[in-house]
């Protein structure tokens, strides 16, 4: 399990996040969602090591990973993939080899073995036959899915998802989010997602929690969130159709 | 601020910029020590800093030497030592003018694309992604361009050398009518080993500059178009400036 306890992080002189509280359960799709510039993609790049905050701690199941450096840290990411808003991918390298390189290059796979495995991430994500592509060759839609197959490939027990529908068609969002559902029941990973695809990800997620003023302000089940009596919650996921700003709330 | 505060205020960013500049060297090193060693990546950079630029750096020695030749005879003719063109011209090249000029022409080509390349792979995350991967980007991405510019460097200065003599030799011999034996003699008796061992060293630690200031430039790029611009202006001046003052200082070193 993650979790975030009193995570305090300003950049370029602006407090960004205020003292974040946060429980990621295990083996389930967390969505965080929040204005843009609310400090979102920071937070999840604090779970993996890529930032380190100014004050709190961020825990990995029993190691405190906001101080590790170098090789501790190194086995701790170990365990996981992110993919990233833009997919990240190698411009220099071909999808297969995109998808090979954590294979080849941290466990030292070679010949079939790579080439097996990787043909079956391409073809689980709808990309078979596409490896021999650049990513300068590819859809938004299908750079997010090599990504995808880049982060499953060594089958690891937590993904972050950085914004996975952003720039992309309705149509191309859907297919990228029930792809991440189905790879998640399918392999049972702990997913984070951060996006702001309202009301979509309240399909897909198994909580979601909002982050506001550089604090998560309400963490629930989807159809407990959208209940919610917060106002300016309501108010910002009613933009995406899902509770009408007039009608009064049911529940907590 | 009054004026003292703003000097220490620049003085402590310079300070800390030149920390920042040589911890970042100096762990690319210590990660190029340990495994596995990046041999394949060494090889691709070595053929995209040396190889890649052969073309552009035989074009300007050719006409360095040639240019050399026809100011050197014209001053040589004065004294009546035309003879003395072709060492002239070779002392010129292997000392001072092939490694400057070589390491100059490697910034503006390759030192640039270096910078503009992981500038680009920082802007679009892909040197996040490799820490995400548990792959370090000091040792996959940078240590072997620092390798590169070691090897490469001084291997294309090689060839400025011989290509900027042989451009003199078109001039002085070919066009001006030196004499062919005298032009050679003169490379034979005048150069030394030791001018050639001072343009190695030259050149090898350009290398080193090139590759090490561009590569900083492009690594610490801000999250901007216009401030990958302002990395690759910055690592094409600094590089080069930073060459010349060195050139100076190990010439005075070496004299």
């Amino acid at each position: 399990m993650i979790r975030l306890v009193g995570v305090k992080k300003t950049l370029g002189g602006q407090p960004v996040l205020q003292g974040v509280d946060l429980s990621v359960p295990q083996g389930k799709l967390t969505t965080i969602i929040g204005r843009s510039g609310e400090g979102k993609s920071v937070l999840l790049k604090h779970m993996i090591g890529l930032l380190q905050p100014d004050e709190g701690e961020v825990w990995v199941d029993g190691t405190e990973i906001s101080r590790l450096r170098g090789h501790a840290l190194n086995e701790v990411r170990k365990r996981f993939a992110m993919l990233f808003q833009g997919a990240a991918l190698f411009d220099s390298l071909t999808v297969f080899e995109n998808v090979a390189f954590p294979l080849r290059e941290k466990l030292r796979m070679k010949g079939a073995a790579v080439t097996n495995r990787v043909e079956e991430k391409l073809d689980q994500v709808g990309l078979a036959g596409m490896g021999h592509k650049f990513p300068a060759e590819l859809s938004g839609g299908m750079r997010k899915r090599a990504g995808l197959a880049r982060a499953l490939v060594m089958q690891p027990e937590i993904i972050l998802f950085d914004e996975p529908t952003t720039g992309l068609d309705p149509l191309m969002a859907k297919s990228i989010h029930d792809l991440i559902t189905s790879m998640q029941r399918k392999f049972g990973f702990t997913g984070v997602i951060v996006s702001h695809e309202i009301p979509e990800i309240f399909g897909i997620s198994d909580y979601v929690a909002m982050l506001k003023r550089g604090r998560i302000v309400a963490m629930a089940e989807p159809m407990a969130f959208q209940r919610t009596a917060d106002p300016e919650i309501r108010e910002f996921i009613s933009v995406g159709g899902t509770v009408p700003l007039s009608a009064a709330p049911s529940g907590g | 601020m009054n004026l003292v505060e703003r000097i220490g205020h620049w003085v402590l960013i310079y300070v800390g910029e030149m920390g920042r500049m040589l911890i970042f060297v100096l762990s690319s090193f210590a990660w190029l020590l340990r495994p596995p060693l990046r041999v394949v990546q060494i090889v691709k950079q070595v053929h995209f800093i040396g190889y890649k630029s052969t073309f552009v750096v035989v074009l300007t020695a050719g006409f360095t030497g040639m240019v050399l030749a026809l100011q050197g005879y014209y001053t040589l003719r004065k004294f009546g030592s035309e003879a003395l063109l072709g060492s002239a011209v070779a002392l010129s090249m292997i000392r001072e003018l092939g490694p400057v000029l070589a390491a100059l022409m490697v910034t503006a080509r390759a030192g640039s694309a270096m910078t503009a390349e992981i500038g680009i792979m920082r802007i679009t995350e892909q040197i996040d992604a490799l820490d995400t991967m548990a792959i370090n980007p000091l040792q996959y991405l940078i240590a072997p361009k620092l390798v590169a510019g070691l090897i490469g460097v001084p291997l294309l200065v090689a060839i400025f050398d011989v290509v900027g003599i042989y451009g003199g030799h078109l001039v002085g011999v070919e066009l001006l009518g030196v004499n062919h034996g005298s032009y050679w003699n003169s490379i034979e008796s005048e150069v030394e080993w030791e001018d050639v061992y001072g343009g190695i060293l030259k050149s090898i630690s350009f290398g080193l500059i090139v590759s090490w200031v561009c590569c900083y430039k492009g690594y610490y790029t801000r999250m901007s178009a216009e401030g990958l611009g302002t990395a690759t202006t910055e690592a094409v001046v600094l590089s080069s400036v930073l060459i010349l003052v060195w050139d100076y200082f190990l010439t005075s070193v070496l004299l």
